[in-house]
């Protein structure tokens, strides 16, 4: 069997708040294998956006051990987790992050800017382009994020987490900002990647969301309390027709 | 790369904010400007006193006769009028290595030229005297020591003074002129020679021999000063203490007790520039604290600067950015903004000593090397006030900065 992507053992994360002792993750166990689609659930303060930022490499944890595609993340430095984050991750993020009068192609390219060894600068405008059109705005790659619609947004933010390769793509409620339709395009996307081999984890307080994900994973207080496989998936170009269906059936009503 | 990239970077980040750029770089461009200009001007001062100090003649030293004193108050050096005519004649005889000896008697008379009249500064000089103040001829020639032993009506014409009695361009060498009651004839007409490190016109003057002076104008025996020049510039301090012990046995004086003072050329000229020099140092200094408070600018803005760029220091550490690419990007930013700061002042600085130099009508005098210095120094003012700001972006959680709003 090959290397898992994600392997927590024992995972816990401690956060000092004045003297209060606030224990965000309290022993997790997860291992997701290369090509999963995993979404995270949780109330707030259950300890998901910490195991995301553990996964991310944002973090390290207090305890347990963490393996990313095989290495060992907690004994590394500021600068071995920046490397790491480079090569290995890409982020997707609910407020898109972009850099903004920056054109969508610039901030593809960002990435390939902090990646060593850095790439010749033809290369990386070659690269950043086919990552935007693999999420289907190879026309707009000079439109600046203030020019794009949130959709948009979102895609330029999936390519630039795209464009260095990652093993793994993390993303923070990634629909959290969008309308149903938009967000159904941006699954579509998601579950395209995820076809073609992409391992996907995504955090999400929507069961609809995460129903489109193959694995769901609940967690309360920091720990998981299910792990399932998603039972009745859905596939998002389905839906997508669905909608329009039932749109155009609103806009026929007298 | 890195750095490449970072320039990149920060052009761009400083083409955004184009208004707050200019104004952070304000303090940056005038302390650079004034630190040129300021130094530009006290150059051109100190290269003009050392061309009058030339002027005077190259190698000479200068022999006063001691200060009087009236009712207690010193009269100043060369007031008591203690050299004569013999200590001239002792000097020029007794002493080696003197290429020439003049006295120096100064006299204002009236001088007229038919139905023009001015009054006019006198010099009795010797014959030496041109010779040693380099001073060319444009017409005519010099008189004669003949003429200087026999009290000659002669007399050397400034172009000033020729200009103004006999008009400009005429030629008044032959011509006859009355100064005070007897008539001299022009001899010679000096060639131009400017003004002086004080200011007066050089060239608004009229010499003959000292004799004639003394004789017609004065009426006095005893002379203020006498000019020598050295032969050999290596003789100097030789002929000084020569000419020193030469009087001091005629004067029958000692070190503390002497009646006269020598002086050259180069004690002349440390004492002119060394005022200037003072005033240089000191408006240079005022220009360079306007470059510090500039610096102290750059340091707010790009304080300002990365706080409100917490979030995008937090998506580019997510995305892999190492603390020191961060460091580097802040540095660069704050660097430029200090050496564009500073290119404009080196410009505006020039242009602001070209007008100035018109418009105060004295040189002005661009060192290279203070523009090196003022542009080396606003980069390191970049560098020295623009990394605390990058180290604290650098050091940001990427955790904190993205969740910042």
């Amino acid at each position: 069997m090959s290397t898992p992507i994600v392997q927590l053992e024992d995972f816990k994360k401690t956060y000092q708040s004045g003297d209060i002792q606030v224990h965000a993750v309290r022993g997790v166990n997860l291992t997701v294998q290369a090509g999963e689609f995993i979404a995270v659930m949780g109330a707030s303060g259950s300890g998901k956006s910490t195991l995301m930022n553990t996964v991310g490499c944002l973090d390290r944890p207090s305890g347990g051990k963490f393996l990313l595609d095989g290495v060992e993340v907690s004994k590394l430095n500021r600068d071995e987790l920046a490397d790491l984050r480079n090569q290995k991750i890409g982020f997707v993020f609910q407020g898109f992050n972009l850099l903004a009068r920056t054109s969508a192609l610039e901030n593809c390219e960002l990435p390939m800017l902090y990646a060593r060894p850095s790439k010749s600068a033809p290369a990386q405008r070659e690269r950043a382009m086919k990552s935007l059109e693999r999420v289907g705005l190879g026309k707009r790659f000079d439109h600046t994020p203030n020019q794009l619609s949130g959709g948009q947004q979102q895609r330029v933010a999936i390519a630039r987490a795209l464009v260095n390769d990652p093993k793994l793509l993390l993303a923070d409620e990634p629909t959290g900002n969008l309308d149903t339709q938009t967000s159904m395009e941006i699954m579509g996307i998601f579950q395209e990647l995820n076809d073609a081999g992409m391992t996907i984890m995504m955090v999400t307080h929507e069961l609809d969301i995460a129903s489109y994900a193959k694995r769901m994973v609940i967690m309360r207080d920091g720990r998981i309390v299910r792990d399932e496989q998603v039972g009745q998936r859905h596939n998002a170009v389905e839906e997508l027709g669905k909608l329009v269906r039932e749109q155009a059936a609103v806009n026929l009503a007298p | 790369m890195i750095v490449l990239n970072a320039l990149k970077l920060a052009l761009r980040a400083l083409k955004r904010n184009t208004l707050r750029s200019l104004l952070t770089m304000l303090g940056i461009i005038i302390g650079v400007a004034a630190v040129i200009s300021v130094v530009s001007i006290g150059n051109g001062a100190k290269a003009r006193i050392e061309a009058s100090i030339a002027s005077m003649g190259q190698n000479v030293v200068q022999v006063m006769s001691g200060s009087s004193r009236r009712g207690g108050v010193s009269m100043g050096f060369g007031s008591a009028g203690t050299l004569t005519k013999e200590d001239f004649d002792a000097i020029r005889k007794d002493v080696k290595g003197i290429a020439g000896i003049s006295p120096e008697v100064r006299n204002n008379a009236q001088v007229a030229v038919g139905n023009k009249n001015a009054r006019v500064s006198i010099l009795g000089v010797g014959a030496d005297y041109a010779n040693i103040r380099s001073w060319k001829f444009a017409d005519g020639d010099n008189f004669n020591d003949g003429d200087v032993q026999r009290a000659g009506k002669v007399a050397l014409i400034g172009k000033t003074t020729s200009d103004l009695l006999f008009g400009e361009g005429e030629n008044p060498v032959g011509q006859i002129v009355r100064i005070g009651s007897a008539p001299f004839t022009i001899v010679g007409l000096l060639a131009p020679k400017g003004m002086s490190m004080f200011g007066s016109d050089q060239d608004d003057v009229i010499l003959m021999p000292y004799t004639s002076s003394m004789k017609r104008l004065s009426g006095g025996t005893s002379f203020r000063s006498f000019m020598v020049q050295v032969a050999d510039p290596k003789d100097i301090d030789a002929v000084q203490a020569h000419i020193s012990e030469l009087l001091r046995e005629r004067h029958k004086t000692t070190e503390e007790t002497d009646d006269f003072m020598l002086r050259n050329q180069q004690e002349i000229s440390e004492i002119a520039t060394a005022s200037s020099e003072t005033l240089t140092v000191l408006l240079g200094s005022v220009a360079g604290v306007s470059l510090l408070v500039g610096g102290i600018g750059i340091m707010n803005i790009m304080l300002v600067s990365v706080t409100e760029r917490t979030r995008e220091i937090g998506v580019r550490l997510a995305v892999g950015a190492r603390g020191r690419d961060i460091l580097m990007q802040f540095l660069i930013e704050a660097v430029t903004l200090s050496i564009v700061g500073g290119l404009i002042g080196v410009m505006l600085g020039w242009l602001a000593s070209d007008r100035l130099s018109s418009l105060m009508q004295t040189p002005t005098l661009i060192a290279t090397n203070s523009v090196i210095l003022a542009f080396c120094s606003s980069a390191l003012i970049g560098i020295c006030f623009g990394f605390f700001p990058a180290l604290k972006a650098s050091n940001l959680d990427p955790i904190e900065a993205l969740r910042y709003e």
